[in-house]
C-alpha cells in the first residue's frame, strides 16, 4: 500500500532538486524552470493530502496554483525576454548594477 | 501492487526528469526533463482520482508553458556557454549545507513517522472523485448547504480571471518595451513632429 506519505517524500525530493537548481544555477531560464518544478512538487502534496483527508478543496488549490503558475510564465518569461533584447544575456550575474 | 509499481516507475521518471533540469548544460534537455516530470506527475494524479487536474496539468503545463519556455530558449539561444563558477564565494556552501539539512529534517519526519497532519482516526476518508461535473459544482454553487449559496471558492475564481487579464495585458506590455537610446531621444526632440504621428 503506498500511503500519503510516500508521495510526501517524493514531493520534498522535487521540491529540494528544484531549490538546488534555483540556488546553483545562474541561467535564469533554468531558474525559472526550477520554480516551476518546486511548484509542482507542491502540488502532488496538495492531491495526495486531499486524498489522504477526503478533501476536495485538496484538488480545486491545485487549480488555483496552476492559474498563478500559468501567468507567472507568461509575466516572467516576457520579463527574461526583454533583458536579453537590452543585454544581451540570460545570466543572473551579469544583472548586478542594483547591488550598491 | 499495481500503484506501488505506478509508484516506483513514475518517481523515478520526475526525479530523473527533475536532475535533468538541474544539470543539463543545455537548456532544451532541462526542458525535456521538466516535461518528463509533470507527465509523471499527471500519472500520480490520475492514481489519486483527479483526472481534472490532470488533464489540466498535460494541456496546460506540457502543452503550453513547455512549448513556451522552448520558444524563449531558442530567442535567448542555447550556444552561448553558461559559466558554472560562481560570484558569491558563500553562495554555494551555504546553499548545500542548507539543501542537505532540509533532506535530513524531511527523512527524520518520515522516519520517526511524524506526518500527523494525516487524518488516521475514524477509519477511511471519503473517495474524492475530481471530476469536471465535481470540480465544477465546487468552484461555483455550495451544494452541501441547507439552500444552494455561492462556493467559498467563486470569489478566488474571479479573482483569477482578473490575475489572467493583468498578466497578459504585463506580458504585451512588455512585448511592446523598446529601450529609447540617447540619440534617438534627442533626434525626436529636434525635429520635433516626427515623433508625434510615427506609432512606436
Amino acid at each position: 500500500m503506498v500511503t500519503a506519505e510516500w508521495y510526501m517524500t517524493l514531493a520534498a525530493v522535487l521540491f529540494v532538486i528544484g531549490a538546488g537548481g534555483l540556488l546553483l544555477r545562474s541561467n535564469a531560464l533554468v531558474m525559472f524552470m526550477s520554480v516551476e518544478l518546486m511548484l509542482n512538487a507542491v502540488n502532488l502534496t496538495f492531491i495526495a493530502a486531499a486524498r489522504a483527508h477526503g478533501d476536495i478543496g485538496g484538488q480545486m488549490a491545485v487549480l488555483f496554483v496552476l492559474v498563478v503558475a500559468a501567468a507567472e510564465v507568461a509575466v516572467g518569461l516576457a520579463i527574461i525576454v526583454s533583458v536579453f533584447r537590452t543585454r544581451q544575456t540570460a545570466s543572473v550575474d551579469d544583472l548586478s548594477e542594483l547591488t550598491g | 501492487m499495481v500503484e506501488l509499481v505506478v509508484f516506483i516507475l513514475m518517481g523515478a521518471v520526475s526525479v530523473g526528469g527533475a536532475v535533468a533540469v538541474v544539470r543539463a548544460r543545455n537548456p532544451v534537455y532541462g526542458a525535456m526533463g521538466l516535461m518528463a516530470t509533470l507527465f509523471a506527475l499527471a500519472v500520480f494524479y490520475v492514481v489519486h482520482l483527479a483526472h481534472f487536474v490532470a488533464a489540466v496539468q498535460v494541456i496546460v503545463y506540457a502543452g503550453a508553458v513547455i512549448t513556451l519556455f522552448l520558444f524563449v530558449i531558442m530567442f535567448v539561444g542555447v550556444d552561448r556557454a553558461e559559466q558554472m563558477t560562481e560570484k558569491l564565494s558563500v553562495q554555494r556552501p551555504v546553499a548545500l549545507v542548507v539543501l542537505v539539512a532540509v533532506v535530513i529534517l524531511a527523512g527524520v519526519l518520515v522516519v520517526t513517522d511524524r506526518f500527523d497532519w494525516v487524518l488516521t482516526s475514524g477509519g477511511d476518508p471519503p473517495v474524492v472523485n475530481g471530476t469536471v461535473e465535481e470540480i465544477g459544482a465546487n468552484l461555483i454553487l455550495d451544494d452541501r448547504a441547507a439552500e444552494p449559496s455561492a462556493s467559498r471558492w467563486l470569489l478566488p475564481f474571479e479573482a483569477t480571471s482578473l490575475l489572467l487579464v493583468v498578466a497578459a495585458v504585463g506580458a504585451i506590455s512588455l512585448a511592446f518595451y523598446r529601450p529609447r537610446r540617447r540619440e534617438d531621444r534627442n533626434d525626436a526632440s529636434a525635429s520635433g513632429s516626427d515623433s508625434s504621428g510615427r506609432p512606436s
